[in-house]
């Protein structure tokens, strides 16, 4: 038992190590947008972009994790050099927004959806019941002579 | 449709509609549009956008603009990324020394740019005049920046005045504009 112990912390442990190992530059270049071109950095090779990729490469090598990384640029530029915006305060709004609209969007699809399978039910002018009784007698005598 | 499903419709789409139009209000009461410089082309003197910025110069401490009226400013957007701004700051160095006693500040805006990269531009080409860091660029849609190096000239009276001089003032091509935007800031009549 303690062995099993052993074996699943030091998995656990390793997995947690590789997680949390050193930035990848290509990976940052990703999540960074270049503050006057507005493509992320490894879209761009504008003299800025080109600059904030040195600086990266300086952190990563002086041992900054990405998220280090990260807020020394939100502090330079604002956090409108990051590809996804901040989940907080007013950025949240942008992750939430979408989410409203597809929640929206799903209620209505679903009120249409009930309503429309309502009127089928009970016919396009609702009197599917109401059929006139000679109509019906045909309806079936044809339906017969069909299936003959 | 039931009534009811049609009501809730009806609420989603005219919400829609007033959000959209809260928006563009919005846009029209506090966008920028084409910020100060706009204005001034299009011949008015709109009053020179205020800020208050770090400076990056050895001074420090933070600058307001509004603190300048009463003196003749030329603005000067630049980043030490920006090859006419390196070609172009001993002309601006030069103008401050030379206009400095008739009452003309320049004033360095180092925007989108790392703070460290600023003053090591402010050290490599010897500028001692006030230099403030916007390194978000916050200033930069109201004044109506388009690129770098941009100068403005603003009056005693903190008035946009001349010509916007878009690339480097020691330019051949700009050398009259910048020497008209001078004489307009300093309120020289000749």
């Amino acid at each position: 038992m303690s062995r099993i112990v052993i074996v699943v912390s030091a998995l656990v442990l390793a997995t947690s190590a590789v997680a949390a190992g050193p930035p990848v530059q290509a990976d940052l270049e990703a999540e960074i947008v270049c503050p006057t071109c507005k493509t992320t950095l490894d879209q761009s090779n504008a003299p800025i972009a080109v600059r904030m990729k040195t600086y990266i490469r300086a952190r990563i090598a002086a041992g900054d994790s990405a998220a280090e990384i990260k807020s020394q640029l939100v502090d330079q530029f604002g956090p409108g050099v990051l590809a996804e915006p901040p989940k907080r305060g007013f950025d949240l709004l942008a992750w939430l927004l979408p989410l409203g609209a597809v929640a929206v969007g799903a209620v209505v699809v679903g009120a249409l959806a009930v309503t429309w399978s309502k009127r089928r039910d009970t016919g396009a002018d609702g009197s599917a019941d109401d059929l006139d009784p000679d109509l019906a007698r045909r309806l079936d005598e044809e339906l017969d002579r069909f299936e003959d | 449709m039931t009534g009811r499903a049609k009501t809730v419709g009806q609420v989603i789409a005219v919400s829609a509609v007033v959000g959209l139009l809260v928006l563009l209000g919005w846009k029209l009461a506090f966008g920028n549009g084409g910020g100060a410089s706009a204005e001034l082309a299009g011949g008015g003197s709109p009053v020179a956008p205020d800020f208050t910025l770090p400076r990056i110069d050895p001074e420090g401490g933070d600058l307001a603009f509004s603190s300048l009226k009463g003196k003749a400013v030329v603005v000067n957007f630049w980043a030490s990324w920006c090859i006419p701004c390196k070609d172009e700051a001993p002309e601006l160095q030069k103008t401050y020394e030379k206009y400095r006693d008739q009452g003309l500040v320049v004033l360095g805006v180092d925007a989108k740019d790392f703070r460290q990269d600023g003053q090591r531009f402010i050290k490599r080409f010897g500028i001692t005049y006030p230099v403030v860091g916007d390194g978000k660029g916050s200033t930069l849609g109201k004044w109506g920046v388009k690129g770098f190096p941009e100068t403005f000239f603003v009056d005693r009276e903190g008035r946009l005045v001349g010509t916007v001089v878009e690339g480097g003032v020691d330019l051949e091509r700009n050398r009259e504009q910048f020497a008209e935007g001078i004489r307009l800031a300093l309120g020289d009549s000749k």
